[in-house]
């Protein structure tokens, strides 16, 4: 076995491996020489090893085989070889070691030693690691060290005793009395550990804290000697007397006047005195005032003293230490709920560190100017805020967005601003706002009816601008589509006026369809608003159907699904379309079933704000106050989504799950046996109808709804279709048929998904169309209960 | 406010090189091996990627982050919420100095080198996670006094000094 080096020499040799191997080499050698070394007897040169050992350590390697090892160091008379088994009891061994517990002994012995050099080294020990166990067995040996003995080690005990209390809370009781006395010593390190170990108990046991509220004038009579007294070299820093003694007082003053007038009152004048006094050029000036600060702000101060506070945070917001600034923002953003009124005279300072160089100075400032928005300065916050928006870090900007919204919605001075404001931060920043804004906004345009003109003239200037920022395209393709005939008319009070055309209109839709950039939700609404205007605008209809027409062939499934069902709406229902396509209503604010992209079966959903239940009815002579949503035409102006697929395709296709592009109707199944209970709805001029419906789940209800025709003639273009109250989704399966044979022949049976998670009233209007005899019939029904719920529809 | 009381004011202090090279580590609550690994590959790679005019403030889980840069060594201080940024830098400052005094313009060879001295002066400073001693002055004459009895010892039981 090669001798081990000297420890020099070892770290020398470690430090010129040339790789990490090579160090693993030298390191594998080294222990196992220091391993050898440990097993033998005392050979003089322990304290090296371990040493060694220890430096190993705190490279990464592992080092447990040293444990016993400082144990034995501990236990050796050798001072040299104690203090270095000492440092190795911290680093290798803490309370969760076995180990620790053995080194119990012989700290309660050089507790006790003749030179205080080796109480140190104990105490220092029990105070770093020493567990509840240790703790309890020794804290009466700290007691009376606190009690009897020099400052050197008083002061060590005393930090000993806060770390025991921490351990086991009960021998708080313990050092009460000793922490008391400790407050007249002169020794500033004594007076120090008293002071933490009396916040500490203070802080543990509400009972002693109302006890050493009495200390409250010692303390100030404390901290005026040393805001006051002369020059004191041994404690000074940058002309401050022992900055670390000051703050802690101040903080334990915290303590004891929080909640508490009377010592609140006792200690004002010396709190208004620290924070005039306090030469705040250097940062250590500055520890003391911020610490001042936070007592004032944390204790029942008197409203002077508080104003001199806030305003001694307002000077640290032009501090040239961006530290300082920092610690400003941080202070002032606590306090801003409690004082705002005094932060707010600050807002010109805060707002300006916007600007800073600093990230997390910025940061602060983002967030302490959201929260100092109110209604008399939105205007002026707004304008800086939007320009923080477009030159801000890009960690900041969706904060920064969605703060803007918040702030623009509950302060807008009118909607014509709020849009304004919502528009600019989609131009600048649209990449970086959440889903809902586009939903939202679109609910706010709906709201602002005499803005409609000046919205979409100035959506289609914004898109004609940029097409990249995919929330402001969506919402100005769905303005264009929802509002396109204001455009085309060319005038408009708020904004100047444009000539655009019918082509004009359509070549920024179509560029919108075709570039690249387009996510394919913003095609979709591209697409819809294509669509809408086939109803708005007067020549180019044409042009639109081979739009649509060329889309039924889109390799994009949603884009070709929607197409085709354009086109078939072109095609075949065309009476339809002008109903189907017409003007949205305004939509409400916070309807139930708000959520953002969820169906249930509705594959249109997602171009429509999710808000849309209620939409336009289908025939003008529906009543506005139904209760029920649209009849068939959920989802809004897409295709109604209840009539059987097209006629003239095969049935059997269209109850494939999920392949066929004509399917509406999301995942279909086969139509189970209707189960019992049955319940006839409706019986007129030969047409019956039945219901029954069956609990899939504590929301979702299969209803059945079966149809004869007990005349003599045959019904063809049979259909049905249902609407539903508000938060209720509904789910139409495709119809058995639509041909119902006379004479009760055949049965036409079309079942319907209702999922009703807000569990209210359920309720149903069932619209019926037929052909008989060359006519066409329709009739509505309304269905109130349903068989096997009860009446509240669970 | 409220305080959770079982912690000292300062959680940890780390000693690390300009490459992430640790040099000094001091934990004041108990932590597993497998804790402390994590901790230091997070400060250093937090702290290293830091620009160079930042503020010397973090934020880290639930602990405050104050780092200063001497030379080619940072020094990194984990302090609890609550506490006093500014006075965890003054705190970072004073080890600076008791360590400039005791080494004569100390760099971070001779904290390399003489890493026990790091140590044992530092557990004259700080203890507990608390402040021990205010005074450059005390501080720097028990280190010198320890290294006499350890001298003295050492001489006169004839084995080579430390």
């Amino acid at each position: 076995m090669s001798p081990s080096v000297p420890l020099q020499e070892m770290i020398r040799a470690i430090r010129s491996a040339r790789t990490q191997c090579e160090e693993r080499g030298v390191i594998q050698r080294e222990c196992a020489a220091i391993r050898a070394q440990f097993r033998q007897v005392d050979n003089g040169a322990r304290s090296h090893n371990l040493a060694k050992l220890l430096y190993v350590h705190m490279l990464g390697y592992p080092a447990h085989f040293g444990q016993m090892e400082c144990v034995r160091m501990i236990a050796s008379p050798r001072y040299s070889e104690k203090r270095v088994g000492y440092l190795g009891a911290m680093m290798l061994l803490d309370e969760k070691q076995d180990a620790s517990l053995l080194i119990t002994n012989s700290i309660k012995n050089d507790l006790s030693h003749s030179n205080q050099y080796v109480q140190s080294l104990a105490l220092c020990t029990l105070a770093c690691m020493g567990s509840a166990e240790m703790c309890r067995d020794l804290a009466p040996e700290i007691d009376r060290l606190l009690r009897a003995s020099n400052s050197y080690i008083k002061k060590k005990a005393a930090l000993c005793a806060v770390h025991i209390v921490r351990k086991v809370q009960d021998l708080g009781e313990l050092f009460a009395p000793a922490a008391r006395s400790l407050l007249s010593e002169k020794n500033h390190g004594v007076l120090h550990g008293a002071v933490v170990l009396i916040t500490e108990l203070c802080e543990r046991n509400p009972e002693t804290l109302e006890r050493f509220r009495k200390t409250v004038p010692d303390l100030v009579q404390i901290m005026k000697g040393l805001v006051i007294s002369g020059y004191s070299p041994e404690h000074d820093v940058a002309g401050i007397s022992d900055p670390f003694l000051q703050v802690r007082i101040l903080r334990l003053l915290r303590i004891l006047g929080r909640n508490n007038e009377a010592a609140s009152d006792a200690m004002n004048d010396l709190l208004a005195q620290v924070a005039t006094n306090t030469d705040s050029t250097k940062t250590v000036g500055n520890a003391v005032l911020y610490e001042t600060v936070l007592t004032v702000l944390d204790i029942k101060s008197e409203s002077g003293l508080r104003v001199l506070a806030v305003n001694i945070l307002g000077r640290f917001l032009l501090n040239n230490d961006r530290n300082i600034r920092y610690i400003a923002m941080t202070s002032l953003q606590r306090i801003v709920g409690t004082d705002h009124n005094a932060v707010q005279r600050h807002r010109g300072t805060i707002v300006d560190c916007l600007k800073d160089q600093d990230a997390s100075v910025k940061r602060r400032a983002l967030e302490l100017s959201l929260a100092l928005v109110s209604a008399s300065n939105i205007r002026s916050m707004m304008k800086e805020l939007l320009l923080f928006l477009s030159s801000c870090p890009p960690e900041l900007r969706a904060q920064a967005a969605s703060g803007i919204f918040y702030a623009a919605e509950r302060y807008a001075p009118s909607q014509r601003w709020h849009i304004d404001t919502i528009l600019h931060v989609l131009t600048t920043a649209g990449g970086d706002v959440r889903d809902e804004t586009v939903p939202n906004l679109i609910q706010l345009i709906t709201n602002a009816s005499e803005l409609h003109c000046y919205t979409v003239h100035k959506l289609y200037r914004a898109l004609l601008n940029d097409i990249s920022q995919q929330s402001l395209v969506q919402v100005a393709c769905w303005c264009i589509g929802e509002y396109g005939d204001l455009l085309l008319r060319g005038e408009c009070q708020e904004t100047e006026p444009a000539q655009v055309t019918e082509d004009d209109v359509l070549d920024a839709l179509e560029t919108v369809l075709q570039s690249h950039m387009s996510s394919p939700a913003t095609r979709g609404f591209a697409l819809t608003a294509t669509m809408k205007l086939s109803t708005r605008i007067l020549d180019n209809v044409d042009r639109i159907r081979s739009i649509v027409s060329i889309y039924g062939s889109c390799i994009d499934v949603e884009l070709q699904q929607r197409a085709v069902e354009y086109n078939a709406l072109f095609r075949k229902y065309d009476h339809m379309r002008a109903a189907v396509l017409e003007r949205m209503p305004v939509i409400e604010k916070n309807s139930p079933g708000h959520t953002n992209g969820e169906s249930a079966g509705e594959p249109m959903k997602e171009i429509q704000p999710p808000k849309v239940k209620q939409g336009e009815p289908l025939l003008p002579q529906q009543p506005a106050n139904q209760v029920c949503d649209l009849l068939g035409l959920l989802g809004g102006s897409e295709e109604p989504l209840q009539p059987s697929p097209a006629p003239g395709l095969s049935l059997n296709t269209a109850s494939t799950a999920g392949g066929d592009l004509l399917d509406l109707l999301g995942g279909l199944e086969p139509t189970p046996p209707a189960p019992a209970p049955t319940v006839t709805v409706y019986e007129k001029d030969g047409v019956t109808l039945t219901l029954s419906c069956e609990k899939q789940s504590d929301s979702v209800l299969t209803v059945t709804l079966t149809a004869s025709n007990s005349t003599d003639s045959d019904m063809s273009s049979f259909t049905l279709q249902a609407a539903v109250p508000k938060s209720v989704q509904l789910h139409m399966k495709a119809p058995s048929g639509d041909f119902l044979p006379a004479r009760g022949a055949a049965k036409v049976t079309q079942m319907v998904v209702l999922n009703n998670p807000n569990k209210v009233n359920l309720k149903m209007r069932i619209r019926v169309s037929y052909t008989s005899q060359g006519s066409a019939f329709q009739d509505t029904v309304q269905i109130d209960s349903f068989p096997g719920l009860s009446a509240a529809g669970h | 406010m409220s305080h959770d009381n079982s912690k000292p004011l300062m959680r940890f202090l780390l000693l690390f090189s300009r490459q992430g090279k640790l040099r000094l580590q001091k934990w004041f609550t108990p932590m597993s091996d497998r804790e402390k690994k994590k901790i230091i590959r997070d400060m250093t790679t937090m702290v290293l990627a830091r620009q160079p005019r930042s503020c010397n403030f973090l934020h880290w889980k639930d602990l405050k982050i104050i780092y200063k840069r001497y030379a080619s060594l940072y020094f990194c201080l984990a302090i609890e919420s609550q506490e006093n940024e500014l006075l965890a830098l003054e705190v970072i400052h004073r080890y600076v100095e008791l360590l400039d005094k005791y080494f004569g313009n100390v760099c971070e060879l001779d904290i390399i080198f003489n890493f026990e001295k790091a140590y044992f002066i530092l557990d004259e400073f700080l203890m507990g996670g608390e402040i021990q001693e205010t005074s450059k002055q005390v501080v720097n004459r028990c280190i010198e006094s320890s290294d006499m009895l350890q001298e003295t010892m050492e001489e006169y039981m004839s084995k080579p000094a430390f």
